[in-house]
Parts: C-alpha cells; sequence; structure tokens
C-alpha cells in the first residue's frame, strides 16, 4: 500500500554544476526499512527532501504506494520526516510540536493527547512537555522532532540522521527502541545516517551512496561482508577494511608484500590466460589471525601500534611496506616491534580490480 | 559614571530639552501655568472631526496596508522570476516625501486630475472626488494615497523579518500535512510577530502623523490631528494650543506602543 519506487532521479542545485543525486533508482518495499548510508555531502538529505516533496526532481519519478508523486506537495504525500536541522518549532511548546501534524490531520483531542504522551514517555521527554524548544538540549529538540514525526502514524517516514546528536549511551537505546516503533507502526522507512553502524544494526536494506549515486544496495550483511567496490568496503566497519596491493601470477599463486599464498580458481583462471594480474585484496581486520613468524602458509609482517578498545585489542601492522590492521582478541598479548605471521580467513578475502576499484568475483 | 556622562548629557540636551520646553509651552499662558490651552483645543470645531478623521484613517488603513505587505512579502519570498526587482519597485515610496506623494495623488483626484479624465474619455461625468461634501471620496483619496506611500515601510520591515526565518519550518509544516493558510496562521505569522510588532508600533505611531498628504489633497476640508497642531502654529499663531496639540498625539502614541507590546507579548521566553 505505501512502498516507495524511486526511478532515475537526477537533481541539480540551482547554482551548482554538480548532480545532487545522480541517476537514483530505489524500490523500499512496503514497511520495509531502507537506510541511506553515505559521507557527508553525497546527496542523502537531497534524496530524502525529493522523496518528501521539499524538492522537485530535475528528471525522474518517485511513487508511493502506487500513485505518481513526483510533483505533489508535501501535505499531499502522507508522511513524516525528521529533518535533519529538526525543524522543532521555536514558538510552540514540546507538547503542541508534538501533535502539530495530528492538529493539521483533525484528529480528536483526547487521541492526540494519548498519542503525545505516549510519545513523549518513548522519548523520555514526558518532564519537558511545557518547556518552550529553546529551553531543551540539543539533544532533546532532535528527540522532539523525532516525537513529532512517529505520532503521525504516517504511511512513510523518513528520518534524517535523527539519533546524531544523542550520546552514545542514549543513541544505544533508542536505535533498539526505534527498530521496535517502526516496526509497530509497520511504515514504510527511509532512514539516512552516517554512521555505519545504525545502518547495519537497524537496516532491512542500505543503499550505500556516493557522490549523488547509489554504490552498492543490498542486505546490511552482504554490503558488510561483499563489498561492491572499493568505496563501499572502505566506508563500512571500523576499522574499515584492508587494502593491500597485490598481484596474481601467471602460475597462479597470489603475490602481497612480496610474499605468496595460494590465489582463488577464478583468478588464477584469468591470470593465466591475461600472463599475470594486479589485484587489490580486501580483507576485514578481524578476519587476519594472528601465529607465529614462519607457520607455513602465513605471511611476515610486524607490530607497530597497539590498540586495546576493551572488547578487542587493534593492531596496525607493517606488511611488507604496506599498513594492515588486525583485530585481535583482548586476552592475546602482543607488543610493538613484535615479528609475527598473519593468516587471512581465505574465505573473507574479497578481490577488486585495481583499475574500475570494483569488485572481482566468480 | 564619569565616562557616559558626556553622553548622558548631550542625549538630555537634545531630547530632553525640547521636550521639557513643549510641555512648558503646552501648559504655558500669560498668568503661569493654566490648562486653558487644552481647553481651548478641545473647543475648536475642527478638534474632534480631526481626531475622527484621525482614527477612522488609522483604523481602516493600517489592516490595510499589513495584509498588502505581507502579500508582497510572501510573493517576494517564494522568490517568482525577477522577485529582486519587485522589492525595488515596491520599496520606491519609501524615498518619496509625503507632501510629494501627496501632490502625486492630487494630479490623480482633482477636479481635472487623470481620474476624471479617464471617466471622461468612457463618457461619464467627472467627480469632485475632494469636494467637501464628498465625505466618501475624499477619504478614499487620503486612505489610497496613504496606503500607497506608507505600505512600502511594513512591507520591508516584514520582508527582512521573513528573510531571518529558516525555510525548515515552513517546509516541516507542510510534510506534517498543513497548507499554505496553515502554515501561514501556524508558523510564519507567530515567527513573525516580532517585526510585525515593530512594524504595527511604528506604522501606527506615524500615521497618527499624517498629514502633508490629506494636507495636499484637500487643504483644510479632511482635518488631521497633526494637522491641527500645524494649523494653531502657522495660521492662528498659538504655539501653546499647537504645543499642547503635540503632547496629546505624543502620549496617545507611547499609550499605543506600550498597548501594542502588551497585547503582541511574546509567550515563550526566548522566540528562536
Ligand atoms: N540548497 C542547496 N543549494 C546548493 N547545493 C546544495 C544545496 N543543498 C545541498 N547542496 C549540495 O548537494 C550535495 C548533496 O547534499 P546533501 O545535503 O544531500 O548531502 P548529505 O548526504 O545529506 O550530507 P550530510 O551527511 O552532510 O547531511 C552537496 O554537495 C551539497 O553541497
Ligand atoms: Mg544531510
Amino acid at each position: 500500500m505505501a512502498d516507495i519506487s524511486i526511478k532515475g532521479l537526477k537533481k541539480t542545485y540551482p547554482g551548482s554544476t554538480e548532480l545532487a543525486t545522480n541517476n537514483v533508482s530505489l524500490d523500499v518495499a512496503e514497511g520495509e526499512f531502507m537506510v541511506l548510508l553515505g559521507p557527508s555531502g553525497c546527496g542523502k538529505t537531497t534524496l530524502l527532501r525529493m522523496v518528501a516533496g521539499l524538492d522537485f526532481p530535475d528528471e525522474g519519478s518517485i511513487s508511493i504506494g502506487g500513485r505518481d508523486v513526483t510533483y505533489l506537495p508535501p501535505q499531499d504525500r502522507n508522511l513524516s520526516m525528521v529533518f535533519q536541522s529538526y525543524a522543532v518549532f521555536p514558538h510552540r511548546k514540546v507538547r503542541t510540536n508534538i501533535g502539530f501534524g495530528l492538529v493539521m490531520k483533525k484528529v480528536p483531542r483526547d487521541e492526540l493527547e494519548k498519542k503525545v504522551a505516549w510519545a513523549a514517555d518513548l522519548l523520555q521527554l514526558t518532564p519537558y512537555l511545557d518547556r518552550y524548544p529553546a529551553q531543551l538540549s540539543g539533544g532533546q529538540r532532535q528527540r522532539v522532532a523525532v516525537a513529532r514525526a512517529i505520532v503521525m502514524d504516517a504511511d512513510v517516514l523518513l528520518m534524517d540522521e535523527p539519533l546524531s546528536n544523542l550520546d552514545a549511551l542514549l543513541r544505544l537505546d533508542f536505535r533498539a527502541e526505534l527498530k521496535k516503533i517502526v516496526q509497530q507502526l509497520g511504515s514504510t522507512t527511509l532512514y539516512v545516517t552516517h554512521d555505519q553502524v545504525e545502518a547495519m544494526s537497524l537496516s532491512d536494506r542500505v543503499a550505500v551512496m556516493k557522490k549523488g549515486q547509489i554504490a552498492q544496495l543490498g542486505h546490511p550483511i552482504t554490503v558488510y561482508e561483499e563489498p561492491a567496490d572499493r568505496f563501499v568496503g572502505g566506508f563500512i566497519g571500523s576499522p574499515p577494511m584492508n587494502f593491500l596491493e597485490g598481484r596474481v601470477t601467471q602460475q597462479g599463486a597470489l603475490e602481497v608484500a612480496g610474499q605468496s599464498t595460494e590465489a582463488p580458481e577464478f583468478l588464477a583462471r584469468s591470470a593465466a590466460r591475461s600472463g599475470g594480474l594486479p589485484v587489490m585484496v580486501g580483507i576485514r581486520a578481524e578476519n587476519i589471525y594472528l601465529e607465529d613468524r614462519g607457520t607455513p602458509g602465513t605471511l611476515d609482517a610486524t607490530v607497530e601500534v597497539v590498540e586495546p578498545l576493551g572488547h578487542a585489542t587493534l593492531l596496525t601492522m607493517d606488511l611488507g611496506g604496506q599498513t594492515i590492521k588486525v583485530q585481535v582478541a583482548s586476552t592475546v598479548r602482543v607488543s610493538s616491534g613484535e615479528k609475527v605471521g598473519l593468516r587471512f580467513d581465505q574465505a573473507a578475502i574479497r578481490f577488486f580490480d585495481t583499475e574500475t576499484q570494483l569488485g572481482l568475483t566468480a | 559614571m564619569l565616562l557616559i556622562a558626556p553622553s548622558i548629557v548631550f542625549m538630555t540636551l537634545l531630547f530632553g530639552w525640547p521636550m521639557v520646553s513643549g510641555i512648558l509651552q503646552a501648559f504655558g499662558g500669560p498668568e503661569g501655568l493654566t490648562t486653558a490651552n487644552f481647553t481651548r483645543m478641545a473647543q475648536d470645531p475642527y478638534f474632534w472631526s480631526s481626531v475622527g478623521n484621525t482614527l477612522l484613517l488609522i483604523v481602516v488603513m493600517i489592516p490595510i496596508q499589513f495584509v498588502l505587505a505581507l502579500a508582497m512579502a510572501l510573493l517576494i519570498r517564494a522568490k517568482p522570476r525577477g522577485s529582486s526587482v519587485y522589492f525595488y519597485i515596491w520599496a520606491i515610496p519609501l524615498a518619496v516625501s509625503d507632501l510629494a506623494a501627496g501632490l502625486v495623488w492630487l494630479t490623480v483626484f482633482t477636479d481635472r486630475g487623470y481620474l476624471n479624465s479617464v471617466l471622461a474619455s468612457v463618457g461619464l461625468e467627472p467627480v469632485s472626488w475632494l469636494a467637501y461634501d464628498n465625505y466618501a471620496s475624499m477619504f478614499m483619496a487620503v486612505l489610497i494615497a496613504e496606503v500607497w506611500r506608507a505600505t512600502s515601510l511594513v512591507f520591508v520591515i516584514v520582508v527582512a523579518g521573513l528573510q531571518s526565518i529558516p525555510k525548515d519550518y515552513e517546509e516541516a509544516a507542510g510534510v506534517f500535512g498543513a497548507g499554505f493558510w496553515d502554515r501561514l496562521w501556524h508558523v510564519t505569522l507567530p515567527l513573525l510577530r516580532p517585526s510585525l510588532q515593530t512594524a504595527l508600533i511604528l506604522r501606527t505611531i506615524l500615521a497618527f502623523q499624517t498629514f502633508a498628504v490629506a494636507l495636499a489633497l484637500t487643504g483644510q476640508n479632511f482635518p488631521l490631528v497633526v494637522g491641527e497642531t500645524y494649523r494653531w502654529y502657522t495660521g492662528l499663531q498659538d504655539a501653546n494650543v499647537a504645543s499642547a496639540l503635540a503632547l496629546v498625539v505624543m502620549a496617545v502614541s507611547m499609550v499605543t506602543a506600550v498597548g501594542y507590546l502588551k497585547l503582541l507579548k511574546d509567550q515563550s521566553e526566548a522566540p528562536r
């Protein structure tokens, strides 16, 4: 009933030559939680504003629930939104801010009060209901913006970094809370964030954006484990994926940092045809294991920096002149300068084309 | 204290002295202080009609000016093609003095003015718009001239006020289902309150002082309070009664300003 279908959206802001969104197509199923993830300035807000009807695209179309809404004004789209800037009305108390949309919808008074109380309770705003926004902290104001959006029961819920201004603890709390609420409401949700943990934990699917385009669209685990290109691998994950320059020889060996291991079948075959193939090897820090120097099947490396994180220890290592991050259990005792061997989890290695930066698959 | 002393002295001399001398003059007479000037003022046949005219003009003119100014400012905010040109065109009357404006409109409304030429060209009888016995049309003429001349002040203030309101609020209201009028009523106007308040106070006080336009258009036929001050001072050569009148205008202006401030008091402690 309220799936979103976005087709070939192009938008250039007046006075700018760059495309803020470049041919974005995206289908969000009814009730799906879709996260738009990407670095600052990649066009997430722009895309959301076009779905909301606050900006109109130069090209392309948007339909909600099968109805073409591309050029419809926002009030005719039955959606609600959390603005990146909050846009909490400064002249209204928290209570009437949260209830604004319901008043516009002419919801009966007692139902309105019940809903406002419910949302305020959920977002821990009850003590502040009779304050003006100027008397709130930034995080509280942001929660008012979220409360105002969730009371609407709209078909489509648009959220632009709704948790960005909360402290780490509160953010963790509200992340789970939000997931629960949205599931209850059943709204089709487009959620913008540049926090990849948030994206992973909340989404049914993630659309990773880069320079106005969708670089990869998929289930969060797929995007994490099988990034479509080097950008996605480098953007998602903390620490980001390691990238090492390597080469598959004609004989089918993978050479990294002057050392050699076995290359996967499909690469060996194409390397045999082309007489050697330069590749970019991608591996996540948690898929590398520490072994004694000289163990067969390991690469020689030297520990440079040891960073205990509590739940794990992050090591920065030198691998034949290239830097690599390795995550090991916090019980592992190593010190900088130590010479060790590294074993890569073969199943977790990803390969990327050195020219196009795109992932190479069988 | 010592540092600001010179400026206090200066301010006292600049503002205080004329005011004190004005007040003294208003209560002054041949034998010391008296309220005779006020009695004379109130007994003058023109006084009450000038008060009535002034109030009528204010009550009718100010709402018209605010609606017009707001509509023009909102049009500009919608940024149609050439909106900056509109802005300058609409702001031009700011630079026209009231007497000049009165004379401009006199060419329109006078017996052989543009309006009557137009009427004649379509075969209608000319009308004596500014004649003494034609109160309604006289009032309309003064009203139109004043609206033309002084709406731009409100307009400029409202445009400035609108520019300081981020678009987000209206956008948010739209997303939450508010149409144009709801957005205007629930979001734009409340956020514009400080500007509207300033404009209202300024405009009302200035409206009390309207007179050159009416003088140019109607001479003595449409008396206004400040026009009476002028008449007492220059025509009747009685500075004391003129001062009394001026004092009344000042008192009424101050009361109005305070009244507006109280009436439109912002309930939210920090409006932005
Ligand atoms: N009103 C505007 N006028 C001109 N250019 C704009 C405007 N708004 C955004 N842009 C440009 O469009 C591009 C995309 O901006 P957008 O706000 O969509 O980024 P974003 O992905 O939301 O970033 P962030 O995470 O920082 O919020 C940016 O390069 C930005 O400079
Ligand atoms: Mg943004």
